[in-house]
């Protein structure tokens, strides 16, 4: 099965610069800007388009900067649901144990 | 219906606290106020509500910090080594404008000093104590009839004003025991809305912050500007006082709290020796009644102010009085308590210059 | 956050894509001022994930002390205190003692929870109280400008140990999360950190654990969540991760320090 579809978006203005997602994206889809933000940071921009929306830069994205999107093919999935803490204490996120 | 009981000033204090629909205290040991939460310990569980010993006074203001903020009528009691420990917690709590009421049961100090009673906390009580621009309103009971009435009176003012209350008093009326009745309060009648109190974000306000950080200095002397204007509100509102034989009297006692008790006893063998002498008392000491006592220094001739320390209350009456009229003084430090003979015999001795002008520090050193 | 049902698909270059991670409503728009990479940052975030994710805005009270989280109340849509420095515990007691319902936590660094307020904490553990103490230790003094905390490592230059952390002098690195387990009023004592997308969700599933099991009433929880400090190191943000895992994390290993039994989890 080809990889999902992934696309990331980014709040530029946000974004402090401080590239975890970079080092944490295992696509190497994100690269930092040329440019500066009104902040005077440097930015995550999407330089390849080869996301996957495994939400890891957004997962490790300090300020909330990241809103990322993911193919839907056939059923809906979920994105983090929570059980029941007293009785099962298992937290899914995309389906899957973290 | 109301109730007469006879009891320890501590005891009546938490009893009132109790009638007055406590919800919560949480406090130190600490002699001479221990009876305070042993007293709540056995009837608040009764009747519900939390009774909590912390770790240290440190802790137990911090609760009160928190508790007040999420809406609760809460107390603290302690005494002088254990207030001094809460300086920095009531100078939040002040600054951020939460109702609850404070007692000091005061002792003989500084440092670990004694146990035994003192008037020695006026200064820390009235002048700050705490960092920042603040006051406490500062309730002195003389009575163990009172040490409850002041319970209910700053229950009340501090949920009027959103402000820290304080009742200062000492170990003798702490320890001793008098007649005392507990009026009918209804605590319900009484309850005011909190808005403001931090119960969860509830989905129609706003979220609820308490806070006293506002590192603008812009909005920081905004907020100065708004706990002062309080302050004038409370000036011009909440002075109490009362008078003994202040008619005819020439020779004006001043005293708080045990003092008064002691000053009135000196004015009735004054006046068996024809000294035609009165007692002004503050109940509150701040806000101070300053009007009044200006107004009878312009009557009398001399006053004499009596406290249980180096003296401290007799600043405040020198600046209400403006050197209209010397200004004596007698008190005892250390737990030691003056005696109205010892009182008498000052005044007499001092009398004399006193009428004949001699400059009050003269006579005062 | 979205959750299953409310789950949005878009078209997007007409395939149809759905919302799979955007900012918690609970975290306000607004900037905070964290420096760039700072695990406060991040912790913050899912914070606010968890109380939406569990729909539980209306029933939190946050606690935040000096430190630099001070300001955590700018930035969280949920009621708080701010607390003064150490005492953010007993502030927690108090709201607790009157709130009983409501889901209290505190959120304190080193310097807060393990130094000035230790007695504070120590005590509510002690006590059994019934919330959270989020425990931010980046071995570091950040707001007031680098200086040593009780959790710095030995060895590590900081603006109060110019030559290094001395343990002659200066003490060892104290584990508050190790010395909480140890107390039976602690019911759950975790470490965990915030630098990788996978420790992220690790963080988030013991914080998550730690608020529902308020609602069992027996007892404290500590999250503790080892984190950097790229200003008061003096590295980059991944550098400062990568420091951390090297110096911090050898001290302050990752994982449970006390989790509740099955038994346990009985309400």
């Amino acid at each position: 099965m080809a990889k999902l579809k992934g696309e990331v978006k980014i709040a530029i203005e946000t974004c402090k610069g401080c590239e975890l997602c970079i080092h944490e994206c295992p696509q190497d889809t994100l690269v930092m800007s040329e440019e500066l933000n009104q902040r005077g940071y440097h930015y995550a921009v999407v330089a390849v388009d080869n996301c996957t929306g495994c939400t890891n830069c957004a997962l490790v994205c300090p300020d909330a900067c990241i809103t990322v999107y993911r193919e839907v093919r056939g059923k809906k999935q979920p994105i983090a649901q929570i059980s029941n803490v007293t009785e099962d204490m298992t937290i899914t996120i995309d389906g899957r144990q973290p | 219906m109301s109730e007469v009981k006879f009891m320890k000033g501590n005891e009546a204090l938490a009893e009132a606290a109790i009638r007055a629909g406590l919800d919560a205290y949480f406090g130190y040991p600490i002699t001479p106020q221990s009876e305070i939460l042993e007293y709540l310990a056995i009837h608040v569980p009764k009747r519900g509500g939390v009774v909590l010993q912390a770790e240290s006074e440190v802790a137990a203001i911090n609760m009160i910090y928190g508790a007040a903020g999420a809406g609760a009528r809460v107390m603290t009691t302690t005494s002088s080594p254990g207030f001094s420990l809460m300086q920095e917690g009531i100078s939040y709590i002040a600054s951020a404008q939460l109702p609850c009421l404070l007692a000091n049961i005061v002792r003989g100090g500084p440092g670990l000093g004694t146990i035994q009673p003192s008037q020695g906390d006026y200064f820390q009580a009235v002048k700050g104590g705490g960092h920042g621009d603040y006051h406490l309103i500062v309730l002195t009971p003389s009575t163990v009839q009172e040490m409850a009435d002041f319970v209910y009176l700053g229950f009340d003012l501090a949920d009027k004003y959103l402000t820290p209350v304080m009742i200062l008093t000492d170990g003798a009326l702490g320890q001793g025991m008098e007649k005392v009745t507990f009026p009918d309060y209804d605590p319900a009648k009484k309850k005011v809305a909190k808005p403001w109190a931090t119960t969860g974000k509830s989905p129609n306000r706003s979220k609820n912050v308490i806070t006293s950080l506002y590192l603008q200095p812009e909005k920081m002397e905004q907020i100065n500007e708004e706990l002062q204007a309080k302050y004038t509100k409370i000036r011009a509102n909440e002075v109490r006082w009362e008078e003994y034989l202040t008619e005819d009297a020439e020779v004006l006692f001043t005293a708080f709290g045990l003092g008064s008790r002691i000053a009135r006893k000196t004015i009735q063998l004054a006046r068996e020796k024809g000294i035609k002498a009165g007692l002004f008392r503050p109940k509150t000491v701040w806000p101070f009644p300053y009007q009044r006592l200006k107004e009878l220094a312009q009557q009398v001739d001399v006053i004499m102010d009596v406290e249980l320390n180096a003296g401290q209350m007799i600043e405040d009456v020198r600046l209400a009085v403006e050197g209209a009229v010397p200004v004596l003084f007698h008190g005892r430090m250390g737990g030691m308590i003056p005696t109205p003979e010892e009182v008498l015999e000052k005044l007499e001795a001092n009398l004399q210059p006193a009428q004949a002008g001699i400059s009050q520090q003269e006579v005062a050193l | 956050m979205s959750t299953q049902q409310d789950l949005i698909c878009e078209q997007i270059d007409n395939i149809k894509m759905a919302k799979v991670y955007e900012r918690p409503d609970s975290l306000l728009d607004v900037r905070m001022h964290y420096c760039p990479g700072c695990g406060h940052t991040t912790t913050h975030k899912i914070l606010m994930e968890i109380v939406d994710e569990l729909q539980i805005k209306n029933e939190v009270i946050g606690v935040a002390p000096v430190g630099c989280s001070v300001l955590a109340y700018d930035y969280l849509d949920i009621d708080m205190q701010q607390a003064a420095h150490g005492r953010a515990t007993a502030v927690a007691t108090g709201i607790k003692a009157v709130q009983p319902d409501k889901y209290v936590f505190t959120y304190q660094g080193d310097g807060d929870l393990a130094a000035i307020g230790t007695a504070e904490t120590i005590h509510s553990a002690n006590r059994g109280e019934n919330f959270l103490i989020v425990f931010i230790n980046n071995g570091i003094y950040g707001m007031t400008g680098g200086q040593m905390a009780p959790t710095t490592p030995i060895g590590e230059k900081t603006a109060t140990s110019p030559y290094g952390r001395d343990r002659a002098t200066m003490g060892a690195p104290i584990d508050i999360t190790g010395l909480l387990a140890q107390l039976p009023g602690t019911f759950y004592a975790t470490r965990q950190s915030v630098h990788d997308a996978k420790a992220v969700r690790k963080a988030k599933k013991a914080l998550t654990k730690a608020f529902q099991y308020q609602k069992l009433n027996k007892g404290l929880c500590i999250v503790e969540i080892v984190s950097n400090c790229p200003s008061g190191w003096k590295l980059t943000p991944y550098e400062s991760n990568q420091w951390m895992i090297e110096h911090m994390m050898s001290l302050y290993p990752p994982g449970d320090v006390k989790a509740p039994s099955k038994e346990d989890l009985q309400s």
